[in-house]
C-alpha cells in the first residue's frame, strides 16, 4: 500500500472519467452529470485519504513521489510529488470540482455546447490542475500549465455569456504569451543545467540545488515571473480576468479564479523563489510595489464596478496582490500566510461566485442596479452571500482573516510602511463588499426581483454549505493547513536564504511561551 | 467626597502573571459558549425555531450571566494575586515566532465587563421579548443579539490582542446586522453599512497596533506585551498607543470617527440600549484601560487620548442639545459620556478605575433611559420626535419613574449613580490640569441642560401629540427590566463605590491613585453640583415654563450646526466620499481605457498589420510564380555571394 | 566530353520555360512551360551524370519524370475542371484564392 501511486491515480482518474463521459450516448445528460459528480467525489475522497497519510513532520520534502522516464533524450521525467503547499492546493482543487458540478447542475442545460462536453472538460481541467501542483519535473509542470488552457478555453468560449469568444481569446492569448516566455526560460534553464552538471535535467530538486550565475538567473527569472504574474494576475497584467470571469459560467469562474490563478502565485513561491533565489531578491522591490498597487488599485476599481461578477473578479485582483506580497516579503509569516491565503481565497471566492451565479441566473442580469431587497424574498441566499462577502473582506473569525493578517504581519516585519499601505486595503474591502450587499440585498424590493428571485433550493444549499463550513472552521482552527504548510515554507525560506527579523525587544521567555 | 478618602495607591503597572485555569475557572469558555450556541441554533435552524427562539435567546444570555456570577464569587474566594486565570483552549495561529493561542483571560477587569454585558444583556433580552413581539423576524433578532453577546464576551475575555480583534470585529458585525435589522428601509441599510465602514477605519488602527506590537515585542499576548512595555522605545509605544486610540475611536464613536453612532439609531431600540449605549461602544475604553502598560509609558499618546475625549465630550453634549429625535439626543449623550471615560482613561492610573466605574454605571443608566425611550416610542406609534411628545408622565407613570432615575443618575444628583462616577472623573481631570477639569465641568453643565430638555419635552409640558396616538404603559415584560435598571441607576454607584470597593477590585489590573487636588474634593463636588443645577434649571425654564414649538424653529448658527451633527457627515462627504467616488470612477475609466486599452490596442495594431500584409495574396498565379522565381534567384545569389 | 554546350542548352530551355510561365495566360501553355523547365533540369542532371561518370543524375532524372507524369495527371485534371466550370483556361481569371 505504501507504493500505491496516489498522485498518478489522482491525475489519471479524472481523465478516465472525462473519456467515459464522452462515450456516453448523446441524450444521457443526467447520467453524465451523475458520473461526473460521483467520480469527482471519489477523487476528493482519495485526496483526503492521501492527505491523512501525508507525514506533516516532513512536509518540507516531496512525498508520494513517482518518476517515470518520459523523454529520456532531454532528461524529461513524468515525476510527481507533493510537499505541504501543493498538498493543500490539490485538496482545494479536488474539493471545488464536485461543488462546482453540484452548484452548476443546471447551468449548461440548453446551452450551445453539450452537457457531456461540459462535464468532460471540467474533469480534464481537474486532471491538469492536480498535475500542475504535483509535478516535480519542471518540464512536466510546463506541460500541465499549458494543458490547463485547453479545457478552460472551451469552457469559456463555448458555454460562456454574450462576449464569450472575446473573453476566451483574450484569456488564451494572455496565457500563451506568458507560457511562451516561460518555455524560453525553461529551455535556458535546461541549457544552464547541462553546462553546470554536464547532463541537462528538468528535475526540480536538482535544479533548485544549482547555483546559477546571478545575471543568468535574472533573465530566466523574468520569463517565469511574467508567466506567473499574468496567471495570478498581478496589475498591470490583470485585464483578462474580469472579462474571463464575467463571461464564463459561475462554475468555470470558480475554477478559473479559485484554482487556476493560484498556479501563478504557487509558481512564484515554488519556482521563482527556489530556482532563482538571487534574482528573486533582486526583483523583490518591484514585485512588492506591483503587489501593493494591485491591492489598492484592485479594491478601488472593484468599488466602481456596476457588474457583480466583474466586481468579484476585481476583488480577486486585490487579493492576489496580498498573496504576491506575502510571497515576496521573504518572511515565514508572509509566505505561510500566502499559502493559506491561496486556500482560503479559493473557498471564499468560490462561494461568492456561486451565490452570485444563483442570483444572476434567477434575475437574468448581472448588473448591480437591477437588484435590490433580495434579502426580503430570499433570506438564505442573502445570508450565505453575506458570509461569503464577509470572508472576502477578511472578517476576523473567518478563514481569510488569518491568512491576510499573517501576510500583513509578515510584511510589517520587513517593510513597515508597505504594511501600513497594504492594511488600508481592509477598509476598501469593507466598502466594496458592503456597498454591493447594500445595493443588491437591502432596501425595498422591486417587483421584478420579487417575481423572479426565489430562495436557494436544497441542492444549492448542499453545494454552498461545505464552503461556508470550511470558511468558518479554518478561521478558528487553521492549524491543520498551517502545520503542513510551515515546513514547506521553511524550505523555501532556506532556499532564498532569508530569516525572520527579530523583534525590537527580546521577548521574555515566560511571557510568550505559555 | 470624604467617604472615599482612603490612602489608596497601587503601583500596578504590570498585571500579575496569570495562572492556568482549573476547577471552577475551567468553565470560563461556557460564558461565550452559551450565547454562541444560542446564536448558532437561532440562525441556522431557521423558521422552525420561530416559536420558541426568543426564549432560547434569553436563556442563553441568562445562562451566561449565571456562570459569570458563579465565577465572580469564585474569584472573590481567591487571594488578590491569583485572581488572574488563563484558560488555554487550543493553538490558533502558529507560524514561526508568531504564536497566537486561543486563550481566555479572566481577571478583575474582564469579570467586571462580563457581569455588565451578561447582566444588562439579559435584561435587554427580556425587554426585547416584549418590544419585538410584533416583528415577524423576532427569532433572527435574538440570534443576532446572542451573537453580539458572544462576540462582546470574546472581546473582553481574550488573552491576546489578536483574539480581542476577533471579538472586536464580531461585535461590529452584530452591530451591522442589528442596525440594518429593518433593512427594507433604505436609511437603515445605509446606516448599517456606514457604521461598519467607519468601524473598519478604527479596526485599521487596531490591526496596525497588533502588528506594531509584534514587531516591537515579538508577541501579541497581554503578558508578552505588557511585561516588556517598559523596555521598548518611547516612539514605538507612542505609535502603538495612537494606533490603539484610532481603534478605540472607531468603536467608541470618538472624534473623528464619531459620525456613525447617530445614524446607528436606525436599529431597534433594545439594540441602541445594549450595543450603542451600554456595552459595545465602551469597548474602546476597555481597550485603552487594558493596554494601560503601554499608555503609562507613552505620555504623548495619553495626551492625545485626553484631547480626543475632551473634544468628543463637548461635541456629543452640543449635538445632544439640538436633537429633537429622542434616540438621537440620547446617542449624543452616549458619545459625550464615553468622551468622559476616554478622557479619564487618558489620565493614567489616576483615571483608569474611574473610567471603568463610570462605564459600568453609564451602562446602567443609559440602558435604562434607552429602554425608557423605547417604551415611550412603543406607546406613541413608534414616533421619535420629542416635539410631538409632552405630558406623557400622566399615562406612563412607571416609565416616568424609571426614566427619571436614569435622568437623575446622568445628571449626577446625589445619591444617584452618576454622582459617584462623574465627580471622580472631574476630580481626576482637575488633577491633570485646569483646562481639562473645566471641560469636564462645562460638559456636566451642558449634559444637565440637554437631559432636562429631553426629560421635560417628553414627560412634562403640554400635550403635543395628535389624536390618533393613544399612550399606554408598556407590558410588564418590558417594565420589569426597566425597573431593575432604574434601581441600579439609583443605587449602583453608591454600592460599587462603597469603601472604594470597585477601585480596590480593579487596582491589580489597572493600578489606582487618588487624585491630588488643590481644593478639597468636597468643594469640587459643590462646584460641579452648582453647574449641573444651573444647567438643569435653564433647561427646565426653556422647555417647561415656555411652550415648545411643534415644528422646530430655524435656530441660530450653533443649533443648526448641532442638528447637522456639527457637520461631521458633511466633512466626511467632502473630504472622503466625493473624492473617493471620483477616484474610483476615474480608475475604472483608466482600467478600461488605458490598461485594457493598451492591451486591445496592441491586438488591434497586430490585426491591422496583418490586414495589410495579406493584401500580398492577390490571387494572380503569375505573380506568385514571379515571386517564387525571385525567391529562387535570391537564394542562388546568396549562395554565390557566400561562396565568394 | 565538354558539358558546357549541354548546360547552355539546359539554361536556355529553363529560361524559356520560366518566361513562358510568367507571360502566358493560357493554363495549358503555362503547364507545358513548367514541363519544359523540368526537362531542362533533366538535361542538366544527365549531363552531370556523364561528367561524373556515375548514374546518380540519371536516376534523379527518372524520378523527375515520374513526378512530372503524376503532375500532368493531376494538373491536367484540374485545368479541365476549371475550363468546364468557367469556359476559360486563363490563369488570370482563376483568382478566387486570394485575401
Amino acid at each position: 500500500m505504501t507504493t500505491f501511486p496516489w498522485l498518478s491515480v489522482l491525475v489519471a482518474a479524472p481523465l478516465v472519467g472525462a473519456i467515459v463521459v464522452m462515450l456516453l450516448p448523446k441524450g444521457a445528460d443526467k447520467l453524465a452529470k451523475q458520473v461526473g459528480l460521483v467520480l469527482s467525489v471519489l477523487v476528493f475522497a482519495l485526496t483526503i485519504v492521501m492527505a491523512l497519510r501525508f507525514d506533516a513532520g516532513t512536509a518540507g520534502d516531496f512525498q508520494f513521489g513517482v518518476a517515470y522516464d518520459w523523454i529520456p533524450a532531454f532528461g524529461v521525467k513524468f515525476a510527481l510529488g507533493v510537499d505541504g503547499i501543493s498538498l493543500v492546493l490539490i485538496a482545494l482543487s479536488t474539493s471545488l470540482v464536485p461543488i462546482v458540478l453540484l452548484a452548476g447542475w443546471k447551468d449548461v442545460d440548453g446551452s450551445r455546447g453539450s452537457v457531456r462536453g461540459y462535464i468532460a472538460l471540467i474533469l480534464t481541467l481537474e486532471a491538469a490542475m492536480v498535475g500542475v501542483f504535483a509535478a516535480t519535473d519542471v518540464f512536466l509542470f510546463y506541460v500541465f500549465f499549458e494543458a490547463m488552457l485547453v479545457p478552460v478555453y472551451f469552457l469559456i468560449g463555448r458555454y460562456g455569456g454574450a462576449r464569450r469568444s472575446y473573453a476566451a481569446m483574450k484569456f488564451l492569448l494572455y496565457s500563451l504569451f506568458g507560457g511562451l516566455l516561460m518555455l524560453a526560460s525553461l529551455i535556458g534553464l535546461y541549457v544552464v543545467s547541462a553546462q553546470i552538471t554536464g547532463t541537462g535535467t528538468f528535475d526540480f530538486s536538482t535544479l533548485a540545488g544549482l547555483s546559477i550565475d546571478p545575471t543568468t538567473q535574472r533573465w530566466l527569472f523574468v520569463g517565469f515571473f511574467v508567466a506567473f504574474a499574468i496567471k495570478a494576475p498581478l496589475v498591470p497584467f490583470h485585464t483578462w480576468l474580469p472579462d474571463a470571469a464575467a463571461e464564463s459560467t459561475p462554475g468555470t469562474a470558480v475554477l478559473l479564479v479559485g484554482v487556476l490563478d493560484k498556479v501563478g502565485t504557487f509558481g512564484m513561491l515554488r519556482y521563482c523563489l527556489e530556482l532563482f533565489p538571487d534574482a528573486s531578491r533582486w526583483a523583490t522591490p518591484l514585485v512588492i510595489v506591483l503587489a501593493v498597487i494591485g491591492i489598492i488599485y484592485g479594491a478601488l476599481v472593484a468599488i466602481g464596478q456596476t457588474d457583480i461578477k466583474r466586481l468579484i473578479a476585481y476583488t480577486s485582483v486585490s487579493h492576489f496582490g496580498f498573496i504576491a506580497l506575502g510571497v515576496f516579503v521573504m518572511t515565514s509569516q508572509g509566505q505561510s500566510g500566502s499559502s493559506l491565503y491561496m486556500v482560503n481565497h479559493g473557498f471564499s471566492t468560490a462561494a461568492l461566485f456561486l451565490i452570485a451565479g444563483f442570483l444572476i441566473s434567477r434575475r437574468g442580469s448581472s448588473l448591480i442596479a437591477d437588484f435590490g431587497g433580495v434579502q426580503k424574498v430570499a433570506p438564505i441566499l442573502a445570508g450565505t452571500f453575506l458570509v461569503a462577502g464577509l470572508s472576502s473582506l477578511a472578517l476576523p473569525g473567518l478563514s481569510s482573516f488569518v491568512s491576510e493578517f499573517l501576510v500583513l504581519v509578515g510584511t510589517f516585519e520587513r517593510y513597515t510602511w508597505v504594511g501600513v499601505i497594504a492594511t488600508l486595503g481592509i477598509v476598501l474591502a469593507a466598502i466594496y463588499v458592503l456597498l454591493m450587499y447594500q445595493r443588491t440585498m437591502t432596501g425595498p424590493t422591486p417587483d421584478v426581483v420579487r417575481e423572479k428571485v426565489f430562495d436557494l433550493s436544497g441542492r444549492e444549499v448542499l453545494a454552498i454549505a461545505p464552503l461556508l463550513v470550511v470558511i468558518v472552521a479554518l478561521g478558528f482552527y487553521p492549524k491543520p493547513v498551517l502545520d503542513v504548510v510551515n515546513p514547506a515554507v521553511a524550505r523555501v525560506m532556506h532556499a532564498v536564504n532569508a530569516t525572520d527579523p527579530p523583534p525590537q525587544v527580546a521577548p521574555v521567555a515566560e511571557g510568550t511561551a505559555k | 467626597m470624604s467617604t472615599f478618602s482612603g490612602a489608596l495607591t497601587h503601583a500596578a503597572d504590570v498585571a500579575p502573571a496569570a495562572v492556568a485555569a482549573s476547577g471552577l475557572f475551567s468553565l470560563t469558555w461556557l460564558l461565550i459558549g452559551f450565547p454562541l450556541a444560542g446564536a448558532a441554533v437561532l440562525l441556522l435552524w431557521g423558521r422552525r425555531s420561530d416559536k420558541w427562539g426568543h426564549w432560547l435567546g434569553v436563556l442563553a444570555s441568562a445562562a451566561s450571566f449565571v456562570v459569570a456570577v458563579v465565577l465572580f464569587f469564585g474569584m472573590l474566594g481567591q487571594a488578590d494575586d491569583s485572581r488572574t486565570v488563563r484558560q488555554h483552549l487550543f493553538d490558533w495561529i502558529a507560524v514561526g515566532t508568531f504564536n497566537v493561542p486561543f486563550d481566555l483571560r479572566l481577571d478583575q477587569l474582564s469579570i467586571t465587563f462580563v457581569l455588565l454585558i451578561t447582566g444588562v444583556g439579559t435584561l435587554i433580552h427580556i425587554y426585547s421579548v416584549g418590544y419585538m413581539s410584533h416583528d415577524p423576524e423576532r427569532r433572527k433578532f435574538f440570534g443576532y443579539l446572542n451573537l453580539f453577546v458572544a462576540s462582546m464576551l470574546l472581546l473582553v475575555l481574550a488573552d491576546n490582542f489578536l483574539l480581542l480583534y476577533v471579538g472586536w470585529e464580531g461585535v461590529g458585525l452584530a452591530s451591522y446586522l442589528l442596525i440594518g435589522f429593518w433593512f427594507v428601509k433604505q436609511s437603515a441599510a445605509v446606516a448599517s453599512k456606514k457604521a461598519f465602514i467607519v468601524n473598519r477605519v478604527g479596526d485599521l488602527g487596531l490591526s496596525l497596533a497588533v502588528m506594531l506590537m509584534f514587531i516591537t515585542f515579538g508577541s501579541v499576548t497581554f503578558d508578552g506585551v505588557f511585561a516588556q512595555a517598559g523596555s521598548a522605545s518611547e516612539s514605538s509605544l507612542t505609535w502603538i498607543g495612537l494606533a490603539l486610540l484610532l481603534g478605540a475611536c472607531g468603536k467608541s464613536a470618538q472624534f473623528p470617527l464619531q459620525s456613525w453612532l447617530l445614524d446607528a439609531m436606525e436599529g431597534p431600540t433594545p439594540v441602541s440600549a445594549l450595543i450603542h449605549a451600554a456595552t459595545m461602544v465602551t469597548a474602546g475604553v476597555y481597550l485603552i484601560v487594558r493596554s494601560n502598560a503601554i499608555f503609562n509609558a507613552a505620555p504623548t499618546a495619553q495626551t492625545v487620548v485626553v484631547i480626543v475625549g475632551a473634544i468628543t465630550l463637548l461635541m456629543g453634549a452640543i449635538i445632544g442639545c439640538a436633537k429633537d429625535d429622542i434616540k438621537k439626543a440620547l446617542a449624543g449623550s452616549t458619545m459625550s459620556q464615553i468622551g468622559y471615560m476616554i478622557l479619564a482613561a487618558g489620565l493614567g492610573p489616576v483615571g483608569y478605575a474611574f473610567a471603568i466605574f463610570h462605564l459600568v454605571v453609564h451602562g446602567f443608566f443609559k440602558a435604562d433611559m434607552f429602554l425608557g425611550a423605547g417604551s415611550v416610542m412603543h406607546a406613541m406609534n413608534d414616533q421619535v420626535g420629542m416635539r410631538r411628545f409632552g405630558t406623557i408622565r400622566s399615562w406612563m407613570i412607571v416609565t416616568w419613574i424609571t426614566f427619571g432615575a436614569g435622568y437623575l443618575a446622568i445628571l449626577g444628583i446625589p445619591p444617584f449613580a452618576g454622582f459617584y462616577s462623574k465627580d471622580r472623573i472631574i476630580e481626576a481631570a482637575f488633577s491633570r490640569g485646569i483646562v481639562v477639569g473645566l471641560v469636564t465641568v462645562i460638559g456636566a453643565g451642558i449634559t444637565a441642560f440637554y437631559m432636562t430638555r429631553l426629560f421635560v419635552m417628553t414627560f412634562h409640558g403640554k400635550k403635543r401629540w395628535t389624536d390618533d396616538v393613544h399612550p399606554h404603559e408598556s407590558p410588564s415584560i418590558m417594565v420589569v427590566p426597566m425597573a431593575i435598571l432604574a434601581v441600579l441607576s439609583a443605587l449602583g454607584g453608591f454600592l460599587l463605590a462603597y469603601n472604594n470597593a470597585i477601585f480596590e477590585w480593579l487596582a491589580p489590573v489597572t493600578g489606582f491613585e487618588e487624585p491630588h487636588l488643590a481644593i478639597s474634593s468636597l468643594g469640587m463636588e459643590g462646584i460641579s453640583l452648582v453647574v449641573v443645577i444651573a444647567g438643569a434649571a435653564l433647561g427646565w425654564f426653556l422647555y417647561d415654563r415656555r411652550p415648545v414649538a411643534e415644528i422646530a424653529p430655524a435656530g441660530n448658527f450653533l443649533t443648526r450646526a448641532a442638528r447637522a451633527d456639527l457637520y461631521g457627515d458633511a466633512v466626511n462627504e467632502a473630504v472622503f466620499m466625493r473624492p473617493g467616488q471620483y477616484l474610483t470612477r476615474s480608475l475604472v475609466w483608466v482600467d478600461q481605457r488605458v490598461v485594457d486599452g493598451a492591451v486591445n490596442g496592441v491586438a488591434a495594431t497586430i490585426g491591422g498589420l496583418s490586414g495589410r500584409a495579406r493584401r500580398m495574396q492577390t490571387g494572380f498565379t503569375r505573380s506568385y510564380a514571379l515571386s517564387m522565381l525571385g525567391g529562387a534567384a535570391l537564394v542562388v545569389a546568396a549562395l554565390v555571394l557566400v561562396r565568394l | 566530353m565538354n558539358p558546357s554546350n549541354y548546360l547552355y542548352l539546359s539554361a536556355v530551355l529553363f529560361a524559356i520555360g520560366a518566361l513562358g510561365v510568367l507571360v502566358r495566360r493560357n493554363a495549358i501553355v503555362v503547364f507545358m512551360c513548367v514541363e519544359l523547365m523540368l526537362n531542362a533540369c533533366n538535361l542538366a542532371f544527365v549531363s552531370f551524370s556523364r561528367v561524373h561518370g556515375n548514374l546518380d543524375g540519371q536516376v534523379i532524372a527518372f524520378f523527375v519524370m515520374v513526378v512530372a507524369a503524376s503532375e500532368v495527371v493531376v494538373g491536367l485534371a484540374i485545368i479541365m475542371t476549371i475550363f468546364r466550370t468557367r469556359r476559360s483556361a486563363s490563369v488570370d481569371e482563376a483568382n478566387l484564392l486570394k485575401y
